[in-house]
């Protein structure tokens, strides 16, 4: 609309017509939403309660500034994004050519390990415990996700039941199940059994079902994980069925006079966690860079032309499902000596989900990502269960969740910490080049 | 040189012998009774208006497709013939046939080096475990895959954007890049599936030195698909036509353009089955090769188009 038609438009009608305008109604209207949908729930004697109890208090405030807070950046994006992007590039461009330099990185890698050392000795109890059962071992199956839908592109939605795998070998091969393994181990020495039956159950699942594209691998892979689940519950002779196993012993460690073991201290167990983060780093990074990556990368973009160029796509398929298997198998493992409970429970589908979650957010396909992103969101949770600002409540969790996936995928597509050939990926799609995600089918017509 | 070298190896030496192949989709045939040989070091060039069936055969010579008739065998004079057809495309491409796609499939979101790598790669062996410790085998086989690749990129004149996004290069660079991937997994006989489609006059020229030194230089025989007449004019030794499905002339190419079925087939009256003129499609040879025109075709042959 020009000004010339309508010479009497003020600057604040203008102002209203704007896209500022329309976002800082979205913002706030989005807040007050977010504020009821947060606040008390409604009651037969009071059926308003919702309402009054969440947006006549001042709480509703804090969302309104949380909205106003938002706009306040989106706006100053559009305005002066450019700005801000380059002022940003010249800022992280001195570290970035630092850590060109070997030596420096090496050095840069130490002191994050010294600090992953050092930092939780001075947490308490519960801290260090949430370090080891919500951070570490969802970091970790994080990690063994982001091979499988990272690098190869392959949806699992049934990630979960290896990780159900992984703890129910170790509780065997322990003797904690009904049934009783031919020599009765500690748990230390079944890891490499727990993981070896993960990885079995991988290969065995992958096989098959690999030969599937896109949306229909998803669902076989969530039909899988309901399977394993539904196994654990009802297969009472075996499993120990719905009222779980106890008594799964802690990790021990006897090497002749060598006597070490982990006992209920949270502690040790994040150590353990920190030299197989470590070791899952270091080989995944290596994987990524190698020919088994660069395969890997090829089949998730043009499964056709991978076909064609010579690459057998169900062996490299399998092997990436595999390796994320043994991996999460491993977690479940360490999960369950530590706790030394385990139940059919703890494998639901919405843990499958969680987990894609932290990928996605962190950003596919990059490990630093992953990591962060399991780290960050398993962290956060915490942290306002203790702090509890503008009445979080844990049960709300996955409404967060869902909301901050929509929030990443219109402004972060790639995730927080994004690879550098998925972020090439997503924006080749947006211009309807490819197929960037996991979610969708690769390939098409041969032509 | 195309007719001495042809001409010095003629029978001694096939490297592909289609025999009587047919290819239904339900009731529709895509290829019925197709049968042709190709011997080694020649340029054979399929012609044919669009929905002839030319990317049918190829897909039934890369295993893409497994006809319900016929067999395809891969150098069928040599000590140990190997025929083709039943196998997976990976494994076809081991034996020595790789190609390259009508609407070329590159690996958009990787560098050029990636995507001639990951074709040179192929070859090797480094696995998960070699990969994860970085056994000196592994390092070997990187350090001579990237020398490879250097060289591929440098054969087909990308050396200097080796490290662009697949996806930035213009239309040329791509088809090249592609040409460059297909011959890092060491091919006797390479397949092109209209590399000059949608090319212009400049790149087309490019595209067709670069097919003729891949023969010449790296001794692969070349079966073309191309609608572009200059090109295959100047490329083949031999021409195959096909139209709807079957072989209708075969020769040299001053022999194909001559031959009435040809003619036939571009310019003729088939309009009874509700085919549009296939005029439209492809030049008829005689007239593109005197015209050279290269937008009396573009509108059939847009990298999206599909044929069966």
């Amino acid at each position: 609309m020009s000004a010339g038609l309508q010479p009497r438009t003020g600057s604040a009608a203008r102002f209203w017509r704007s896209t500022d305008a329309r976002r800082l109604f979205g913002c706030v209207v989005g807040a007050l939403v977010v504020a009821v949908m947060t606040g008390p729930s409604g009651s037969a004697s009071a059926p308003t309660s919702g309402f009054t109890g969440s947006l006549f208090r001042p709480r509703a405030f804090v969302f309104v500034a949380l909205g106003l807070a938002l706009w306040a950046v989106m706006t100053f994006r559009s305005r002066f994004g450019d700005v801000v992007r380059r002022a940003n590039d010249r800022i992280i461009a001195t570290p970035r050519q630092l850590l060109v330099n070997r030596w420096y990185r090496y050095i840069f890698y130490l002191a994050v390990f010294a600090f992953a050392i050092w930092y939780p000795t001075i947490l308490s109890g519960y801290w260090q415990e949430v370090l080891v059962d919500q951070i570490g071992v969802f970091v970790l199956l994080a990690l063994g996700l982001n091979v499988v839908v990272g690098y190869a592109g392959l949806l699992d939605l049934g990630y979960i039941a290896f990780y159900a795998i992984g703890a129910y070998s170790a509780a065997y091969w322990t003797g904690a199940l009904p049934i009783h393994p031919p020599m009765h181990l500690n748990p230390f020495w079944a890891i490499p059994l727990a993981v070896l039956a993960a990885m079995l159950a991988g290969v065995v699942l992958g096989s098959p079902t690999l030969r599937l594209r896109g949306d229909y691998l998803a669902i076989v892979t969530l039909g899988f994980g309901e399977i394993i689940q539904i196994v654990a519950t009802n297969l009472t002779g075996v499993t120990g069925g719905s009222q779980g196993v106890i008594g799964i012993p802690h990790f021990s460690l006897h090497v002749d006079s060598l006597k070490y073991v982990w006992h209920v201290k949270a502690l040790p167990y994040y150590y353990l966690l920190l030299v197989f983060v470590v070791i899952a780093l270091a080989a995944f990074r290596s994987l990524e860079r190698s020919r088994v990556g660069r395969c890997w990368a090829a089949i998730r973009e043009d499964e056709v032309a991978a076909e064609a160029s010579g690459i057998n796509v169900l062996k490299y398929k399998v092997m990436a499902f595999s390796i994320g298997a043994s991996t999460s198998g491993f977690a479940g493992i360490l999960t369950a000596s530590k706790i030394g409970f385990i139940e059919p429970g703890d494998f639901t589908v919405q843990l499958s989900i969680l987990i894609l979650v932290l990928v996605v957010f962190g950003g596919m396909g990059s490990l630093i990502g992953a990591a962060m992103g399991a780290a960050v969101l398993q962290w956060l949770p915490q942290f306002l269960r203790v702090h509890p600002l503008f009445g979080f409540q844990p049960q709300d969790l996955f409404i967060y969740l869902g909301a901050l996936l929509v929030v990443m995928m219109i402004f972060r597509p790639a995730g927080i910490v994004p690879s550098r050939r998925r972020r090439s990926e997503i924006g080749l799609a947006e211009h309807g080049v490819g197929t960037a995600d996991a979610m969708s089918a690769a390939g098409g017509p041969v032509a | 040189m195309s007719d001495s070298t042809t001409a010095a190896t003629t029978e001694a030496d096939l490297i592909i012998e289609v025999d009587h192949v047919t290819l239904r989709f339900g009731g529709v045939t895509s290829l019925l009774d197709i049968s042709l040989v190709q011997h080694r070091h020649e340029i054979l060039s399929v012609i044919g208006p669009n929905g002839a069936g030319k990317t049918s055969l190829f897909n039934c010579v890369t295993g893409v497709y497994v006809p319900q008739v016929g067999s395809i065998t891969f150098r069928p004079e040599s000590a140990h013939p190997v025929t083709v057809v039943g196998r997976k495309p990976h494994r076809v491409n081991r034996l020595g046939i790789a190609r390259t796609f009508q609407s070329s499939r590159l690996f958009n979101a990787l560098t050029a080096f990636e995507n001639v790598k990951i074709g040179v790669e192929s070859r090797f062996h480094t696995g998960p475990v070699g990969a994860m410790l970085h056994l000196p085998r592994t390092r070997r086989e990187e350090h001579r895959g990237d020398n490879r690749t250097k060289e591929l990129l440098e054969f087909v004149g990308l050396r200097d954007r080796a490290d662009e996004v697949a996806s930035g290069l213009p239309y040329g660079d791509r088809r090249r890049l592609e040409i460059a991937r297909a011959l890092g997994t060491s091919p006797e006989l390479l397949l092109l599936d209209e590399p000059a489609a949608g090319a212009n006059p400049a790149e087309k020229a490019d595209l067709s030195s670069l097919i003729e030194r891949v023969r010449s230089e790296i001794g692969i025989s070349v079966l073309l698909i191309e609608h572009d007449m200059g090109v295959v004019m100047s490329l083949a030794d031999r021409i195959v036509v096909l139209n709807f499905g079957e072989v209708i002339a075969e020769g040299t190419p001053s022999q194909v353009q001559r031959d009435p079925a040809v003619i036939e087939a571009y310019l003729g009256t088939v309009n009874e089955n509700g085919h549009e003129p296939p005029a439209a499609e492809g030049a008829p040879p005689a007239v593109a090769q005197t015209r050279q025109n290269p937008s009396a075709h573009s509108g059939g042959n847009s990298p999206s188009s599909e044929e069966r």
